[in-house]
């Protein structure tokens, strides 16, 4: 009996977590503008969207925005953790909580903080102000990802592969990235999901004519609901959801794999 | 070899430097000058915007944006906890796949989450057609508090979930069975055992909740309408309607205090949450 309200319980979080979305998904077909009535099956809203010049822009910038800024950061990011794990202890708490300014700090004040600084500096504010922006706010994440890695990494095999004759670079490349990997990798993963779904900063610190998808969205819900949103909704859950699947089916292979080898 | 490596963090020093150490003196000094005309040439020391701030309207903003805040968390606790005890219960192998189906819509772009309720409680929305149906009066809540406050529990209720989930998973077995064994009740095992031993989780997840409610001004103004105006929207208006930046940097420092006072009065647990862990699960 008790079980029966559990499963019940968690039945109506799902009901609230999913249905919202699952109304987007089903009116993104709907033939007439309402969101009320279904009144028939149309595709007129994707064909629509793809006609949409500004839409495929911001979708365009979204990405490029993300993959620049995620492999700068991660890039930026390694190379100061590594940097950060050997400076003296003083020095190293001072940079610690500098980098944590951005990730307590609410996103508006960092978004006007650096919108701030563009103006001052006489910086036209655009594509480059955002993914400066997006550079600013992933990397700390990425240093506080890969920082744990290398404390808990035994120091002596770097000793090891300098006196076995690795010179700095190739003990760095061969013994330490190896070693700090898991951490970059997740520290490139969130820096990534954080630009794809900024919308604060992003919004601050960028023109009118470049936008990101979060921004369109905000412009186009703030004007009333459209259902050229739906659709592009639509196509982003897909996307997701395929990106899920992909993923797990690798993560699966990968296992067993490692099971085939044992 | 150890003394070059250090040498890697001084680009990154100089990056910290521009990027958020100078922004933070901007708004810091254009909070306390006055300009004519947006200009900041003329620097003139004053505390009017501070005092601008606390003027009646503004409190009120406030008072309206920590409400708002405070009861988002007490609904995503209220709602998010038995959730979280009941999917700890769970058998590991579906337990990963649930937990996955609660992450996945935060991947989903919060935007749009957002707009989907919009679309449910609007006025000609999917709500008010089924209320038609079964002959009840519907005007629609969009534009209203609650709108913005379902929207808001909406969007951060995984984010209190989940950190509960982490910590209900790491307490012994063995420590619930000692409970039964020397007597308690159900009751007295939750309150004394479970409820104490999650806590750093629930730490964590109101801390992930209620700092980035007090701040946000996306769902207040989709879901609120133009005239629901929070701190975050103030903000905005400041800068992008009104010019009026000494005045919106003075409410971004305002709004940093007080993240750091409440970071502060959560402080002591972190010692705890060091102990007993309460993270996200990636």
């Amino acid at each position: 009996m008790v079980k029966r309200y559990q499963k019940l319980y968690l039945g109506l979080m799902f009901l609230f977590l999913y249905a919202p979305i699952f109304v987007l998904i089903f009116f993104s077909f709907n033939q007439s503008e309402s969101m009320g009535h279904w009144s028939g099956f149309s595709l007129k809203w994707y064909r629509e969207l793809f006609r949409s010049e500004r839409i495929q822009n911001a979708f365009f910038y979204t990405i490029v925005c993300a993959i620049i800024s995620t492999t700068v950061s991660t890039i930026l990011g390694t190379i100061s953790a590594l940097g950060i794990y050997k400076i003296t202890k003083k020095l190293r708490e001072l940079v610690l909580n500098v980098n944590y300014l951005p990730i307590i700090n609410p996103d508006i004040v960092t978004a006007v903080s650096l919108m701030i600084l563009y103006i001052s500096i006489g910086f036209q504010r655009g594509f480059s102000t955002m993914v400066f922006a997006h550079i600013m706010f992933s990397t700390p994440y990425v240093i506080l990802t890969v920082l744990p890695r290398l404390n808990t990494m035994d120091p002596n095999i770097i000793d090891a592969a300098t006196d076995l004759g690795a010179t700095p670079l190739q003990a760095v490349r061969k013994v330490i990235i190896p070693e700090i990997m898991p951490g970059i990798i997740a520290g490139a993963l969130i820096a990534f999901t954080m630009s794809i779904d900024d919308f604060v900063i992003s919004y601050f610190n960028t023109a009118n004519s470049v936008t990101n998808l979060s921004i369109e969205i905000y412009n186009m819900a703030r004007r009333g609901v459209k259902p050229t949103v739906n659709a592009l909704a639509t196509l982003m859950v897909a996307f997701i959801i395929l990106f899920v699947f992909i993923v797990n089916k690798i993560g699966n292979n990968h296992k067993s794999k490692e099971v085939l080898k044992k | 070899m150890n003394k070059s490596l250090n040498r890697l963090s001084y680009p990154y020093l100089l990056w910290t430097f521009i990027m958020i150490v100078i922004p933070f003196f901007l708004i810091f000094i254009y909070s306390v000058t006055s300009s004519k005309e947006g200009s900041p040439v003329i620097f003139q020391f004053t505390f009017d915007h501070y005092r601008e701030f606390f003027s009646p309207s503004n409190i009120n903003i406030l008072n309206k944006s920590i409400w708002l805040a405070f009861q988002t968390t007490v609904y995503c606790l209220i709602l998010g906890y038995p959730a979280a005890w009941i999917i700890s219960k769970i058998n590991i192998r579906k337990q990963n796949a649930i937990i996955l189906f609660f992450i996945l819509p935060m991947w989903i772009n919060m935007l749009l989450r957002t707009y989907a309720w919009q679309i449910i409680l609007g006025r000609s929305g999917i709500l008010s057609t089924f209320f038609n149906i079964i002959n009840i009066k519907y005007e629609g809540i969009l534009y209203t508090d609650s709108a913005v406050l379902i929207g808001m529990v909406y969007n951060f209720i995984p984010f209190m979930v989940l950190p509960i989930f982490t910590t209900l998973i790491k307490i012994d077995d063995n420590l619930i069975e000692a409970a039964y064994d020397l007597g308690a009740s159900t009751k007295e095992t939750f309150l004394k055992i479970i409820f104490p031993l999650s806590l750093p989780g629930v730490v964590t997840g109101i801390i992930l909740v209620f700092l980035p409610a007090v701040s946000s001004f996306a769902i207040p103004r989709l879901l609120g309408g133009g005239q629901y105006v929070l701190i975050g929207n103030l903000i905005e208006k400041q800068f992008y309607l009104l010019g009026n930046w000494n005045f919106g940097s003075a409410i971004a420092i305002i709004l940093m205090i007080l993240i750091i006072i409440s970071m502060m009065f959560m402080k002591k647990t972190d010692e705890l949450k060091s102990r007993g862990g309460g993270t996200l699960p990636w």
